[in-house]
């Protein structure tokens, strides 16, 4: 290009020069601006030919209550353990919040990222301290040098209490997790999600095994976390779920059958058919 | 953190830490300046003896951070016990300098006897004190770093990960063996004459072998007193018991598991450095994967998850086998895996268990 030529382009009307153009973020912070904090999209996943999850589409939108819901083989638990990173899937992708894909991810780093996950058997640390159980579980530096030297910091104490509050076992703090009641290990293990401030819980079968008072005592914890945090719970029980459902989900033989309200769902007549079975 | 802080609440080890003082007092006296016609009078012999002991205390105590606070059944940790051994007879090999039987002054005698002209390349340095210590710990504690990368990394845990450690000890085993490694083959390293220019004939270097044998278990036992009871230790005890938990809330539990392996491995080759001197020979007999075997039922019987427990069933254990294959050398084999089958069945938290459970039913 001819001198004359290039100080013609520069000044010519329409000349959109570079540095007025917005740099695209690329960063890896978590983005739910379109609404749904996790994205499932075409997600199969087979055990030696068995198909647990076929082309599972489901989005979990920022902030919402969503059970999900279907029989025994389902996928319900090999979809947890795809969105945490135990389980590869053959194909499809999961997205935490427009930019993050969890597949790229390990367990700690997509636990750090910001989903926690209860499992279905309650699991705590039994041979430590309930309190230490939610100090381990802190949202802190977790390398393990820095663990090593790890001294409690005073707004860590709070946070702990805090937390010890939410889930009613103040009393029990100095007593080893083992020692604990079913119902009460698995409010720990709630506490332990709580205290690493998660943006998503996941939370398989918090009630199996619960009495009566237990599960109310349940639902009043998970009602009051609605809305600070993306919940999505795997259950049985019909009774605890429209308790506490406003979306649910049913899925049958590794796909969505049915979404929408608790009502709407029961009603469906595929739904009928393959679960609720009349 | 204080010492009495790391012992706060930690009875047994403060009674285990108070007989060792105790005896670093004692022994000295009773050995330089009590004449060997009292009663009170404590044998060379014995020194050597007693500090023979508590290097197998560090090696139990080592075991015991792995085995019982993170879960891993390590059944090769001979291996790095030997090899911080083998550095640190590669250093008295080369104190014998021109003395051998060969008059060699710079080879070996076996060296001298295989025909070889050259000192190999890995023997050298190892003329140098500092350069041996520094080998005594970075040997077996990049040993353990590789393993434990590899197995650690890929998730081999439980019968499978003690396997291989078996399968680790024995490979050294074999390759010691050998004269062309340059280890001197089934002979080992021996015939050791002095240690920083002391005689290790003397009474007084033994005495001091055998306090730094007390220094090296007493800051042995407070260093892992401090690893568990840190966040690190609760961790790992944490991941003992729950390891996906531990992975879910955001640790790295193979990292953990590594850093761990490598630090018992390190404590494991300080001690194999502080018993080759006392005992005065090290052979590839002390990577028989039968070594090892025998070296975690030490640490049962003491009670594991205890600490002091290990350093409990190192002594007692080693003392037994001193008295049995003196006294009735055939049994000894029988009572040793008799005492293992012993303490799994009725004893699950062995000797620490067993008084733990008495002091609870008087009081």
């Amino acid at each position: 290009m001819s001198f004359i030529e290039k100080t013609r382009a520069f000044a010519s009307r329409d000349k959109v020069y570079d540095f007025l153009i917005p740099e695209p973020v690329f960063d890896d912070s978590l983005d739910t601006r379109h609404g749904p904090i996790l994205y499932l999209e075409d997600i199969s996943v087979s055990f030696d030919g068995f198909k647990a999850l076929n082309n599972l589409n489901l989005y979990i939108n920022d902030g919402e209550m969503r059970c999900i819901i279907g029989a025994n083989g389902a996928g319900k638990t090999t979809m947890m353990d795809v969105i945490t990173g135990k389980t590869r899937p053959d194909s499809g992708s999961v997205f935490f919040g427009q930019r993050i894909d969890l597949l790229k991810m390990d367990e700690p780093a997509i636990a750090r990222a910001g989903i926690g996950r209860k499992f279905q058997k309650p699991t705590v640390f039994e041979t430590l301290s309930v309190y230490a159980n939610l100090e381990l579980a802190l949202s802190t530096d977790k390398r393990v040098w820095p663990t090593l030297f790890a001294q409690l910091s005073g707004s860590e104490k709070e946070a702990i209490d805090e937390v010890f509050l939410m889930i009613g076992l103040m009393e029990q703090r100095h007593r080893l997790a083992g020692e604990l009641s079913h119902g009460q290990k698995q409010w720990l293990e709630i506490g332990m999600l709580l205290i690493q401030q998660p943006k998503v819980l996941l939370i398989d079968e918090p009630v199996a095994g619960m009495t009566h008072q237990e599960i109310e005592r349940t639902t009043d914890l998970l009602l009051a976390l609605e809305g600070k945090h993306s919940i999505v719970v795997v259950e049985h029980d019909m009774e605890f779920v429209r308790s506490i459902a406003r979306t649910v989900t049913v899925l049958h033989e590794g796909s969505v059958l049915a979404e929408g309200t608790m009502a709407s769902v029961q009603n469906d007549a595929r739904v009928i058919e393959v679960y609720l079975g009349g | 953190m204080g010492v009495s802080k790391l012992l706060q609440g930690d009875t047994g080890g403060q009674w285990v830490l108070g007989v060792l003082v105790v005896l670093a007092v004692v022994v000295p006296i009773c050995n330089l300046w009590i004449p060997e016609t009292s009663f009170f009078h404590v044998s060379t012999y014995t020194v050597t003896l007693l500090g023979k002991y508590l290097a197998f205390a560090l090696l139990a105590l080592a075991v015991d951070l792995v085995w019982g606070y993170c879960g891993i059944l390590t059944l090769g940790h001979c291996a790095f016990f030997a090899l911080g051994g083998y550095a640190m007879g590669m250093y008295l090999m080369r104190q014998i300098g021109d003395r051998g039987v060969y008059g060699n002054p710079l080879l070996p005698d076996f060296m001298v006897f295989l025909n070889w002209s050259e000192l190999p390349w890995y023997w050298h340095g190892f003329d140098q004190f500092w350069f041996a210590m520094i080998m005594v710990m970075l040997v077996p504690g990049l040993l353990a770093f590789v393993f434990g990368w590899l197995a650690f990394r890929s998730r081999v845990t439980g019968v499978y990960l003690s396997i291989i450690t078996q399968a680790m000890t024995y490979a050294l085993y074999l390759a010691f063996f050998r004269n062309e490694m340059g280890f001197g083959g089934n002979n080992g390293l021996t015939d050791f004459k002095e240690i920083l220019g002391f005689s290790l004939q003397s009474d007084l270097t033994r005495i001091v072998l055998f306090m730094l044998s007390i220094a090296a278990l007493i800051s042995g036992y407070l260093a892992c007193r401090y690893i568990v009871s840190s966040k690190l230790g609760r961790v790992i005890v944490a991941l003992r018991d729950a390891e996906n938990r531990t992975r879910f809330i955001g640790y790295r539990v193979e990292l953990f598991k590594l850093w761990v392996f490598v630090f018992s491995a390190i404590l494991a080759g300080i001690a194999g450095a502080l018993y080759v001197p006392q005992v005065g020979i090290i052979n590839p007999g002390e990577f028989a994967p039968l070594n090892s075997i025998e070296l975690v039922i030490w640490v049962a019987v003491g009670g594991r998850f205890t600490l002091y427990g290990a350093i409990l069933g190192a002594v007692l254990v080693n003392f037994g086998k001193t008295f049995f294959t003196a006294a009735l050398p055939e049994v000894w084999l029988f009572a040793l895996g008799g005492l293992f089958i012993l303490v799994t069945l009725f004893l699950p938290y062995g000797i620490v268990g067993l008084l733990r459970r008495k002091k609870a039913l008087s009081s």
